[in-house]
C-alpha cells in the first residue's frame, strides 16, 4: 500500500488522555495515538511501559479511569471483549487465550458470538486459515499443538470476524525466525486488505523492518512517536528506555573441568500436555555459559526439572562434578554445589506472601540458617539483607513481602540469592522474561561475572539476541530434542532459527559424530 | 458502591481482628435468632455465655470440652497449613478410643502403674495407625485425603459400634452398648477439686507450646508451611511432598487419637457408642477461628467449648435444641471466612481500581 | 417373583439420591468450582422437603421446596466464594457444618414424626408386563426425572453452546473472563443447580428411602457423591453408572442377610464408605487419569482484574 496515501484516510481509532491507575502504580498516564485504516502501528515499550494495558483497554478487558476512545468518529465505551469484537476489533494475546483440552474449532465457536453449525464453522476455518498461509486443521485438540500453531489459530479466529483493527501482543516471541517472517507477510497482505494493525513489541528490528508508524510508551507515558524506517535501533533505543541499550561483552576465555554432564537422557513427561525429553546430551565446563534457545513448551520445562532434580531419573544420565545425580532431589543436588533460577518466580522461585528474609530460608538453609533443626532467623536477615544490597533489589527490607515487589526486583533477588549461595553450577530459566530493561542488564551481567569466577552457568531462554549476547556456545531444544552445540560467532539467526523447526539431523546431537566432537573439542 | 482493592501486602492486623469480627457476627446473627425465636435475647445469652462460667465447676466443664478440641484443633491446624485436608480428626479420635481403651480393658481392674502411660500411648498409636491410611493412599495412589479421611470417620465410628455391641460389651451391663467401666488405674485424675477435668487440659496445653515451637521455629515448620503456601516453591526448594504429607498425618493422629482416649480414659470411664459430640468435626472450626496458630488455637477450642457449655445451657433452661450448637460453628466460620477477605482486601469507594496482577488462590493463612 | 426383582428395585431406590447429588456436583465441577457442602445442602433439602410435605400434603411442593432450600443453601458457598473468593475447601465445609446444624436445628419437633411415602406410580400396560414391569416400570416419578435428568446434563455438557462455555470456564476463568465469557454468572448458575439437585437428593431420602425425618440422616451421601463425582471422571454417563453400582453395594446387607451370611450388621454397614475409598484409589492411582479429566481450575479462585 502507498504510505503517503495513509495520511489522507480518517483515522480509524483515535485514543485521547487515557489514563490507567493500580494501586502501586500508574500503568497508562494521558496517553493518545491514532491508527488509520490500513495502518500497521507499532507500540514500542520495554516491559511493565503500560502496552498490555493500553491494548487490554482498547479490547474492553480493562476500563481506563479517564481518557476518550473514538471509533471511525464515534465515541465509544468499550464496556467489554464482546462489544470490541462487533465493533471489529480483534486481538491476539502474548499468553495466548485458548483452552488446551477443547479442539480449535470449539476454541473459535466460544469466541463467535453467533452460534455456527460445526461443519461450516470447519469449513470456514479451513479456508481463512489457508488462505492467509496458516494451515490448522479444526478438529485437533489444542494442547497437541505447537506454541507457533497455537498462535495460528489465535490469528484466524481474529480473522474469522473479518477484523478491523488487529491488536497483536508482542507476537514473535513464540517463534521461529523464519515463523516471524511468515507472520509478517500475512500481516503485510492483512494491511493492504485495508485493515489497521498495532503491533507491540519491544524489538526494534522487528519494528522497523514492518511498521509504517510507531508510538513509544516509557513508564506508561508516551515518550514519542516516529517513523520506524527513518529511525536506528540506537534512535529508538533512546526514545524507549531514554538512554542507551548498554550491551554485555564476554572477555574469551579457557573453559576448564566438566561441572555437568548430561548423557542420552530421555524422559517422558507426566503431563498429558507437557513435552517428553529425547536423548538429550550436553556438557557444560567451568567458566563457560552454555545458551539453551528455543520457544518455550518444547520441553524447556521438562529440563529444568530434570537437571533440577525435580523429576527424577534413573541411572548416570546426568552428572553433576562427575557424581551420577539422577536419583537426588533438588536439596541434595544443592549440596553438591548446584543452584537454579526456575522461569516462574512468584509460587515458585520464591513464596508470595512470605517475606524476602524467609525466601532467603527457602534455599539457603545449608548456610548456617538452620542449626539443629531450628531456625536462625539473624543468620537469615542478614543473608537477605546482603543480597538486597549487592543486587539493588527495591524493596522496603529484608521483612517486605515477595509478592510486593516487581518482577525485576524479584528476579534480580532470586538471582542474587542462589548466587550468593556459591553454587559451582547454576541454571537459569528465562533470567529476563518481563523484566525492566535495567534490571535485565543487571542479571545478564551478573551472570557472566558468575562465569568468570569459574562457574559453569546453562541460562534457557527465548531470547535469540540475549543467548548471543552471554553464551559461550549455544544450542537449540526443539520438540523435546537437543542440536548440537555451536559458538555464536560460528553460526547465524538464520541457523539457529532452522534448528528451533527441529532440523538438526538425527545424528548430530551424538557426541560420537565427528560433527559433535569437532564442536568439542574447538572448545578444549 | 464499596470495591474491593487489593492490598500491597496482606494487613497483619486484620488477620487477628478477624476471628474477632467474626465472633461478632455470631453474636449478631444470634441476637436476631433469638428474638425471632420469641426468646430474650440478653437473657439467652447470659445463659449461653456466661452462666456456664460462673461456677467452678463450669469452668472445670469448659476446660474438659476444651481437651478435645484443643488436641484435635492443634493437629488439624499444622495439617492445614501445609495443604494437608485431613477432615477426618473425629475418626482418628474414635480409633484412640478403641485403641487405648482396648488397652483399659485388658488391664482391667489392675492398678499397675503401667496402665496409663500404656493406655495413651495405644490411643496416639491408635490415632495415628487410622491417619496413616490416608498419608498412605495419597503419597502412594495419589488418592485425595479429604473424602478418605471422611469416609474413616464413618468406618471408625461402626468399628466402634460393633466392638460394644459385641465384644467388648459388659455382660453385666444390662444389654447396654458399653464396655465394663474402666478400674481407678485406668481412669485419669482429676485436675481440680469439685470439677471433672482431668489432666488432659495441661498435656493439651502443653503440646500447644511444642507446636508452637514447632510450626514457628522449626525447619521442619517451616518447610511444612511452605508446601501450604506455594506447593511448587517446596518442590523448588526440595522439600519432599511426601514427608510433608506423612508428618502433617501422623501429628495430628497422634493429637486426635490422645484426645479419643483422653475422653474415655477420663469423664466417660469406659467404651460406649458415642465417645465425641462431634468434637474432631468442630476442630476445623477451631483451627481455622485459631488462624492455624497453636496458641491461637487454644483461644479458638475455649470459645467453641464455651458454645458448647452454652447450648446444653440453652437446652436446659429455655427449652431450645441442643443442635442449635451446630449452627452457631457453622456461622463462625462462615463469618470468619468472609471477614478474612480484608487480610488481602481493602474496600474503596467506586471509580478506583483493582489488582494488575491476578490474585493467588487464598491457601490456609496462616501468620508468616 | 424372582428374588433379584426386590434387590434391584432397592439399588434403583439407594442410587436415586446420589445420581441427583453427584450430577449436580458434576456440574459445578466442571464450572470449575469444588463445593464440599453437598451433605449439608442435602440435610438441608431432606427438612424443607420433609416439612413442606407434611404441611401441604403434596411431595411436589416438598421437592420444590427441597430445591430452593437447597439453592439458598448453595447461594451462601457462591457469594462466599465467588464473590469474596473465599477458599473452597474451607467454605464447602463450613457449608456443610452449618447445613447440619441448622438442619437439626429447624428440625428438632420434626423428628420421628410420619410422612406418607411418595407412591411408585403406574403406567397402564407397561407396569403390567411381566418381570420388565416390575423391573423397569414401577418407580416413583423422581426415578424418571433423575433419568431425564442425565440426559439433560450429559446434553449440556457435550452438544450445548453454554456447556461449551461453562466447560471453558472451568479449565481457565482467566482465558473465558479475557474473551468476554461471564465467568462469575457462569459459575453462579452451576452452582446453584448442584444445590437444587443436592436439596432434591436430600428429600429423596426424607420423602422416599425413610421416609420420615431424622438428624444427620444423610450419613455421609453427599461425601459418596463426591467421590462418584471423581469415580466418573467429571462425565455424566460414569457418574450414573457409579450411582448404580454404590446403590448396589449398599443393598449388599439385605443380600447378605437373604443368604443368611454370619457377619455384623456394623461390617456390612461399613461396605460403602470402604468401597468409596477403594475405588478413590483405582481413579487417582494414575496422575494422568485426573489431569486429563479434571477441570483444570478446580478450586480456584478467580478474580478478574478487569
Amino acid at each position: 500500500m502507498d504510505h503517503s496515501g495513509l495520511a489522507d484516510l480518517k483515522p480509524r481509532l483515535v485514543l485521547t488522555g487515557i489514563t490507567k491507575r493500580y494501586p502501586s502504580v500508574v500503568a497508562n498516564d494521558d496517553i493518545s495515538l491514532s491508527v488509520r485504516p490500513g495502518e500497521i502501528h507499532a507500540v514500542l515499550g520495554e516491559n511493565g511501559a503500560g502496552k498490555s494495558t493500553l491494548m487490554k483497554i482498547i479490547y474492553g478487558v480493562t476500563k481506563p479511569d479517564a481518557g476518550t476512545i473514538m471509533w471511525n468518529d464515534q465515541y465509544e465505551t468499550i464496556a467489554a471483549p464482546s462489544q470490541a469484537r462487533r465493533m471489529g476489533i480483534g486481538m491476539v494475546f502474548q499468553h495466548f487465550s485458548l483452552f488446551e483440552t477443547l479442539t480449535v474449532w470449539e476454541n473459535i465457536a466460544l469466541a463467535l458470538d453467533e452460534h455456527v453449525p460445526t461443519a461450516q464453522l470447519a469449513a470456514r476455518i479451513t479456508e481463512v486459515s489457508e488462505k492467509y498461509g496458516l494451515p490448522i486443521d479444526p478438529y485437533r485438540l489444542v494442547h497437541s499443538m505447537s506454541v507457533g500453531e497455537r498462535q495460528r489459530v489465535e490469528i484466524v479466529r481474529c480473522l474469522l470476524q473479518e477484523p478491523k483493527l488487529l491488536i497483536m501482543d508482542e507476537p514473535t516471541s513464540v517463534l521461529t525466525p523464519q515463523a516471524v517472517l511468515i507472520l509478517f507477510k500475512t500481516l503485510r497482505r492483512l494491511a493492504s486488505e485495508g485493515c489497521s494493525i498495532l503491533y507491540i513489541s519491544h524489538k526494534l528490528d522487528e519494528i522497523r523492518s514492518l511498521c509504517d508508524t510507531a508510538t513509544v510508551l516509557r513508564g506508561g507515558r508516551v515518550s514519542g512517536s516516529a517513523i520506524p524506517r527513518n529511525e536506528t535501533n540506537e534512535s529508538l533505543a533512546r526514545l524507549m528506555i531514554g538512554g542507551e541499550l548498554a550491551e554485555c561483552h564476554l572477555t574469551p576465555r579457557e573453559p576448564k573441568e566438566v561441572r555437568l554432564e548430561v548423557e542420552r537422557l530421555s524422559l517422558p513427561t507426566p503431563d498429558p500436555f507437557g513435552t517428553s525429553l529425547k536423548d538429550i546430551s550436553l556438557t557444560v565446563r567451568s567458566g563457560e555459559i552454555l545458551g539453551i534457545a528455543g520457544v518455550s513448551g518444547n520441553g524447556q520445562k521438562e529440563l529444568m526439572a530434570a537437571l533440577s532434580g525435580e523429576r527424577l531419573s534413573t541411572g548416570s544420565m546426568i552428572k553433576l562434578l562427575g557424581q551420577p545425580v539422577g536419583a537426588l532431589d533438588p536439596a541434595k543436588r544443592r549440596t553438591v554445589g548446584l543452584t537454579f533460577v526456575p522461569e516462574e518466580r512468584l509460587g515458585r522461585g520464591a513464596v508470595p506472601p512470605m517475606s524476602l528474609a524467609y525466601n532467603a530460608l527457602l534455599t539457603g538453609a545449608r548456610k548456617g540458617m538452620v542449626l539443629n533443626g531450628l531456625i536462625h532467623p539473624s543468620v537469615m536477615r542478614t543473608f537477605s539483607k546482603t543480597v538486597i544490597e549487592r543486587f539493588k533489589v527495591k524493596c522496603g527490607g529484608e521483612q517486605s513481602v515477595a509478592s510486593s515487589l516487581s518482577g525485576g526486583n524479584l528476579q534480580k533477588y532470586i538471582v542474587g540469592r542462589e548466587t550468593m549461595l556459591q553454587p559451582k553450577m547454576m541454571i537459569v530459566a528465562q533470567p529476563t522474561w518481563g523484566v525492566d530493561v535495567g534490571a535485565a542488564q543487571l542479571i545478564r551481567q551478573a551472570l557472566i561475572d558468575l562465569r568468570d569466577q569459574g562457574v559453569a552457568l546453562l541460562v534457557i531462554s527465548e531470547e535469540l539476541d540475549e543467548l548471543f549476547m552471554i553464551s559461550d556456545r549455544l544450542c537449540v531444544l526443539a520438540a523435546g530434542r537437543l542440536s548440537p552445540s555451536v559458538k555464536p560467532a560460528e553460526t547465524s539467526i538464520e541457523q539457529i532459527g532452522t534448528w528451533m523447526s527441529g532440523k538438526f539431523g538425527e545424528g548430530e546431537n551424538d557426541a560420537s559424530t565427528p560433527a559433535a566432537s569437532y564442536l568439542e573439542a574447538a572448545h578444549a | 458502591m464499596l470495591r474491593l482493592e487489593r492490598r500491597a501486602t496482606p494487613s497483619s492486623t486484620m488477620s487477628i481482628a478477624s476471628p474477632l469480627l467474626a465472633a461478632a457476627g455470631m453474636l449478631v446473627t444470634g441476637f436476631l435468632l433469638f428474638s425471632a425465636l420469641g426468646k430474650d435475647p440478653l437473657e439467652a445469652f447470659y445463659l449461653f455465655f456466661i452462666k456456664p462460667l460462673s461456677s467452678t465447676y463450669g469452668i472445670g466443664e469448659l476446660l474438659l470440652k476444651t481437651t478435645p478440641l484443643l488436641l484435635c484443633g492443634l493437629g488439624l491446624a499444622l495439617g492445614f497449613r501445609a495443604n494437608v485436608w485431613n477432615i477426618g480428626a473425629e475418626g482418628q479420635l474414635t480409633m484412640g478410643a478403641i485403641a487405648g481403651g482396648g488397652v483399659a480393658l485388658w488391664f482391667g481392674d489392675s492398678d499397675s502403674s503401667f496402665a496409663m502411660p500404656l493406655m495413651l500411648l495405644a490411643g496416639i498409636l491408635g490415632g495415628m495407625a487410622w491417619a496413616a491410611i490416608p498419608a498412605f493412599l495419597r503419597t502412594r495412589f495419589n488418592t485425595n485425603e479429604i473424602l478418605v479421611t471422611l469416609m474413616l470417620v464413618y468406618i471408625a465410628q461402626l468399628m466402634l459400634s460393633w466392638l460394644v455391641h459385641g465384644p467388648w460389651r459388659d455382660p453385666q451391663g444390662q444389654n447396654y452398648p458399653q464396655s465394663q467401666g474402666f478400674g481407678d488405674a485406668e481412669t485419669m485424675s482429676v485436675l481440680i477439686n469439685g470439677t471433672r477435668v482431668t489432666w488432659g487440659i495441661v498435656y493439651a496445653v502443653g503440646l500447644a507450646l511444642i507446636a508452637w515451637v514447632f510450626s514457628e521455629k522449626t525447619f521442619a515448620g517451616f518447610r511444612m508451611q511452605v508446601a501450604g503456601l506455594a506447593p511448587a516453591a517446596a518442590a523448588y526448594a526440595g522439600f519432599s511432598e511426601k514427608r510433608n504429607i506423612w508428618i502433617a498425618l501422623m501429628l495430628c493422629g497422634a493429637t486426635a487419637g490422645l484426645a479419643g482416649i483422653c475422653e474415655v480414659a477420663g469423664p466417660i470411664g469406659r467404651l460406649q457408642q458415642e465417645i465425641s459430640p462431634g468434637y474432631g468435626f468442630a476442630a476445623i472450626i477451631v483451627a481455622w477461628i485459631g488462624r492455624l496458630h497453636p496458641i491461637g488455637v487454644v483461644f479458638g477450642a475455649l470459645l467453641m467449648s464455651l458454645l458448647y457449655l452454652g447450648g446444653e445451657a440453652a437446652q436446659m433452661g429455655m427449652g431450645l435444641p441442643s443442635a442449635i450448637t451446630g449452627l452457631f460453628q457453622g456461622l463462625l466460620l462462615f463469618y470468619l471466612l468472609a471477614a478474612d477477605l480484608f487480610i488481602y482486601f481493602r474496600l474503596k469507594r467506586v471509580g478506583v481500581v483493582e489488582s494488575p496482577e491476578p490474585k493467588p488462590a487464598i491457601r490456609v493463612e496462616g501468620a508468616v | 417373583m424372582n428374588p433379584l426383582i426386590p434387590m434391584i428395585a432397592s439399588t434403583v431406590l439407594a442410587a436415586t439420591p446420589l445420581i441427583y447429588a453427584a450430577l449436580g456436583e458434576t456440574v459445578v465441577e466442571r464450572s470449575g468450582v469444588l463445593n464440599l457442602g453437598i451433605e449439608g445442602m442435602m440435610l438441608i433439602g431432606a427438612v424443607a422437603g420433609f416439612a413442606a410435605t407434611r404441611s401441604s400434603g403434596s411431595d411436589a411442593v416438598g421437592f420444590l421446596a427441597a430445591a430452593a432450600a437447597g439453592v439458598a443453601l448453595s447461594l451462601i458457598f457462591g457469594f462466599l466464594t465467588l464473590n469474596l473468593q473465599t477458599n473452597q475447601v474451607a467454605t464447602g465445609l463450613a457449608l456443610t457444618l452449618f447445613g447440619i446444624g441448622l438442619s437439626a436445628f429447624v428440625g428438632h419437633n420434626l423428628a420421628g414424626l410420619p410422612v406418607a411415602r411418595l407412591a411408585p406410580i403406574t403406567i397402564p400396560g407397561l407396569t403390567a408386563i411381566p418381570v420388565i414391569g416390575d423391573l423397569l416400570f414401577h418407580y416413583d416419578i423422581m426415578v424418571y426425572l433423575s433419568v431425564a435428568l442425565f440426559i439433560g446434563v450429559q446434553w449440556f455438557l457435550t452438544k450445548s453452546r453454554a456447556g461449551l462455555t461453562l466447560r471453558a470456564i472451568g479449565e481457565s476463568p482467566g482465558v473465558a473472563h479475557a474473551i468476554g465469557k461471564p465467568v462469575l454468572t457462569t459459575r453462579y448458575l452451576a452452582v446453584m443447580f448442584g444445590g437444587a439437585t443436592a436439596g432434591i437428593a436430600g428429600a429423596y431420602l426424607s420423602l422416599v428411602q425413610t421416609p420420615m425425618w431424622v438428624e444427620g440422616m444423610s450419613a455421609g451421601k453427599g461425601w459418596i457423591a463426591l467421590a462418584l463425582v471423581v469415580f466418573g471422571t467429571w462425565k455424566p454417563a460414569r457418574v450414573v453408572i457409579g450411582a448404580y453400582l454404590f446403590g448396589g453395594v449398599t443393598q449388599f446387607q439385605l443380600f447378605a442377610q437373604g443368604f443368611g451370611l454370619p457377619i455384623p450388621t456394623e461390617f456390612l454397614s461399613m461396605l460403602p464408605y470402604a468401597a468409596t475409598v477403594v475405588v478413590l484409589v483405582i481413579i487417582c492411582r494414575d496422575p494422568k487419569t485426573i489431569l486429563l479429566n479434571q477441570p483444570a481450575s478446580l478450586g480456584h479462585s478467580f478474580h478478574s482484574a478487569a
